[in-house]
């Protein structure tokens, strides 16, 4: 009795408590973040909120039984009962509309989740793109988009615009833009994932996967791949940086210039390396 | 009789098993014997005695699988944890994965369908019983194979061995080669069990078992075997040309050659689901024949349960794809599974109501094999909801390969088959050895184990739902995952003793446990007939069967011939000379 007593504090207290407090957990802060992460959650809570009353009763009813219907002396036996088919197929008929009230909400909330928001800023210089891998187009909608490649062991990034644009590990956004996502990988499976912007996608390498997101509040967001994809999988870390779009306009700008500077000396380099292969002042090229 | 008189009869039937008088002579007609010692463990067919061997071996895989659970949880203690490196860690990761699926929770229970399903059914022996033999050395074999990749690199991609990692570009190493072969050996071991396990079901029913009077654990052993027959060929397949891949140079799966990794999901996952369903359905089948025995009442709607077996074997199999939502897959393809793994939920939720329903008003009589076999309804839900949570698939784009799916997979095959699985041993173990185990220490293991098992599990909840990916050796410290896995790994070692209190048992009770007699529990079904252990031909006569629960019959008849219940056999002479 005072075991099965335990069991149900035990059980309920342990599952309620982390669910229901930690629950928060997988939501951005306070709204802030972006829609996706947060319909994702709200969905989430709904399941969770219909499933507590069905363990809570499977859980009660198991122990009341235990506690309650215990061989006890000189009781008399127990009614031999084999079935009840108006009970069973009411408690079939019940599951079953659970499960389809589950759906329902699921889809209701499927487009918002799936369906890339309108972006909020929209300049020149930006290239303005539907997203388009995998879901229908949004006209009129103005996005980012940026192809991810996953690799062993970090995320590369190449964004839009005229000559080259890339980072590692980092991306930089602006805020309140939607950014759509061309994921894949050059190697092995990776998936980019950051859980306070979006579900995971699959960097599949000979495919290409989509996720999109907007960001609403400034911040850095942090997210492991979430494949295994071999020993340093665990220090395989990406980071969504979302800036001020002035700041990001700043940080472009910036970073074009060091990849243009850094192609231009590589260019040299290989150049003074092929003309002065023969000769002797080659090898002096600071390491 | 009436029903009132019925009852009255049951009423009387306390503690004990058959009278003495009543159990038929068993004389073991046509038996040959077999050779002396080891020889005739390594050269035997007998049913029984391989069940031994897969029972015994299986647990010392079991031990493993554990001890390097253990090892993993170890590491992940601590954040920045140094005790291994991220390859150890993966070895580790990819070994108790396997050795759990493989060569515990599978063939486990084609130990206890070995052992008891013969003596069950009222049959002699499995119809083939040189495959019989055949599949257990596979099986041993295929674990050895495993097992010797330790001693130069153990595989590293999970059980899972997703392409193109397995692939020789990533993983050169031999250990996805040990693995390729364990699949194989395991595999087919499982697929000849399979097949002499439906041959037996189908053709070696005693006399008046039709159907609808057959165990429901052997219902479950029936639909394990077919699900095993129709998805192993496709695993099959799979690791053939993962095979051909890593050594001839074909490129099934390396998409640099016009291969694609999304054909080993596919592949692996129709297999690798109802791999699920052939764990958890036979020890859904053992708690449906523990709980009605220590309710002392018949099972609850037996027919629902024995189709919800069916039902679930066919949903498992249009199901595999939820594995893979976060995958570049249509939507529409992401709803259809969705929503035909919402289906699995209704026959599953039909089984444990069953179950509940079979402990309400009943006169629970508390032995270990009942802690065991009542817990898993309670773990199982958790198991059950998680899983219905996750196949909402936008909602699994946040928590797949987290934490929160380790945990709802341990709730599931740990809570489910393993908490299943023990029932199993302490229900069947006087059966097979003649002698009862130990309720203090089986109920101290019960303990152990349930609240280690939560501990370790419950909390990893919340830590795949604060982001913790799975399968990860390290974790910083700012990540805020460390009180959540210090308590999962002090559970896990709790866990570990408890189990380990479980094989003291066993080690204690084979020389010391008290004599169990024929039907130390009451049970149901025709393996409490013969004696514990039953003689080499199980039967000299194989009772007619008449109901779904042979025994009460035979025992209501017992009363009938010689007025003495056939509990009292503890005194039988001296209750009659009172």
């Amino acid at each position: 009795m005072a075991a099965a007593l335990l069991l149900l504090c035990l059980l309920g207290v342990a599952l309620a408590t982390p669910h229901v407090a930690l629950a928060d957990i997988l939501t951005p802060e306070d709204g802030a973040g972006s829609r996706e992460a947060d319909d994702i959650d709200t969905l989430y809570k709904v399941t969770l909120w219909i499933a507590l009353p069905i363990f809570l009763g499977v859980e009660g009813m198991l122990i009341y039984s235990l506690v309650r219907h215990r061989a006890r002396r000189g009781a008399p036996a127990p009614a031999q009962v084999r079935g009840h088919t108006r009970l069973e197929t009411s408690w079939t008929v019940a599951a079953a509309l659970i499960l389809v009230v589950i759906a329902a909400i699921t889809f209701v909330f499927l487009p918002g989740i799936r369906t890339p928001a309108a972006g909020g800023t929209q300049r020149a210089g930006m290239p303005v793109q539907v997203a388009a891998t995998g879901q229908p187009p949004v006209p009129g909608v103005p996005t980012m988009r940026i192809r991810v490649v996953g690799q062993q062991y970090l995320w590369r990034y190449d964004y839009p615009g005229p000559g080259r644009l890339f980072s590692y590990s980092t991306m930089v956004v602006p805020t309140n833009t939607t950014v759509t996502l061309d994921i894949t990988s050059s190697d092995v499976i990776h998936s980019f994932w950051i859980p306070k912007l979006f579900g995971k996608a699959d960097a599949v390498p000979g495919h290409i996967n989509d996720m999109w997101f907007k960001v609403t509040r400034e911040g850095t967001y942090r997210g492991n791949c979430a494949e295994l994809c071999g020993e340093n999988h665990a220090q395989m870390v990406g980071e969504v940086k979302a800036v001020s779009p002035a700041a990001y306009r700043a940080w472009e700008a910036r970073q074009r210039a060091d990849i243009a500077a850094a192609q231009r000396g590589l260019a040299e380099q290989r150049k003074r390396l092929g003309a002065g292969l023969p000769g002797a002042g080659a090898a002096r090229v600071p390491r | 009789m009436s029903t009132a008189e019925y009852r009255a009869e049951e009423g009387t039937l306390q503690g004990g098993g058959l009278s003495q008088l009543a159990r038929p002579q068993i004389v073991e007609h046509g038996v040959r014997g077999e050779p002396p010692g080891w020889l005739g463990w390594i050269t035997t067919t007998d049913h029984k005695r391989i069940g031994i061997l897969y029972l015994v071996a299986t647990f010392m895989f079991f031990v493993l699988g554990g001890v390097e659970a253990l090892l993993m949880r170890l590491q992940l203690g601590a954040a920045q944890s140094t005790v291994m490196d991220g390859s150890t860690y993966n070895g580790l990761v990819a070994m108790h994965g396997s050795t759990m699926v493989f060569l515990f929770v599978v063939p486990v229970l084609a130990g206890f369908a070995n052992y008891v399903l013969p003596l069950m059914i009222g049959a002699r022996d499995v119809a083939f019983p040189r495959v019989n033999a055949l599949s257990f050395w596979l099986l041993l074999f295929g674990g050895i194979a495993f097992y010797t990749s330790i001693f130069f690199e153990p595989p590293q991609a999970g059980w899972t061995s997703y392409a193109p990692l397995s692939d020789d570009a990533f993983l050169p190493g031999g250990g996805i080669d040990a693995w390729i072969f364990l699949i194989h050996l395991t595999g087919l071991s499982s697929l000849l069990g399979a097949i002499n396990f439906t041959a037996t079901i189908h053709n070696m029913r005693a006399k008046g078992m039709s159907w609808g009077r057959m165990p429901l654990f052997a219902w479950a052993i029936l639909i394990y075997s077919y699900l095993l027959i129709l998805t192993l060929p496709s695993v099959a397949a799979a690791v053939t040309m993962l095979l051909t891949d890593r050594h001839f140079g074909t490129a099934f799966f390396d998409p640099t050659a016009g291969g694609d990794p999304m054909l080993w999901q596919h592949l692996f996952w129709f297999f690798g689901h109802p791999e699920v369903y052939v764990m958890i359905l036979p020890a859904f089948g053992i708690i449906s024949e523990v709980l009605p025995v220590f309710a002392r009442k018949p099972i609850f709607g037996y027919k629902a349960i024995a189709a919800s077996t069916a039902g679930i074997a066919f949903l498992s199999l249009l199901v595999w794809a939820h594995h893979m939502f976060t995958t570049p897959t249509a939507t529409v393809v992401l709803a259809f599974f969705m929503l035909s793994s919402f289906t699995v939920a209704v026959p599953t939720g039909i089984k444990i109501l069953n179950w509940l329903a079979t402990l309400w008003r009943g006169t629970i009589v508390y032995k270990t094999p009942l802690y065991f076999a009542a817990a898993l309804p309670g773990l199982f839900v958790v198991g059950g909801i998680t899983g219905v949570q996750l196949a909402v698939f936008p909602v699994d784009w946040q928590l797949h390969d987290t934490y929160f799916v380790v945990a709802h997979m341990h709730y599931v095959l740990f809570g489910g088959a393993v908490f299943g699985i023990f029932a199993g041993l302490y229900y069947w173990f006087p059966k097979i050895t003649g002698r009862l185990m130990s309720e203090g220490l089986g109920k101290l293991s019960f303990w152990l184990m349930l609240i280690g098992f939560n501990l370790t599990f419950l909390i990893q909840h919340s830590a795949g739902l604060s982001g913790m990916p799975r399968r990860i050796y390290w974790y910083p410290k700012d990540a805020g995952w460390e009180v959540f896995n210090l308590i999962s790994t002090v559970g896990s070692f709790l866990l570990g003793i408890g189990v380990m209190v479980t094989l003291v048992n066993v080690a204690i009770s084979l020389k010391r446990g008290r004599r169990a007699g024929n039907d130390p529990w009451q049970g149901n079904t025709l393996e409490w007939f013969t004696p514990s252990p039953p003689p080499a031909n199980n039967f000299d006569v194989v009772p007619r069967v008449r109901s779904v629960e042979p025994m009460k019959d035979i025992r209501r008849e017992i009363l009938e011939r010689e007025g003495t219940p056939a509990g009292s056999v503890a005194q039988p002479v001296a209750s009659r000379a009172s």
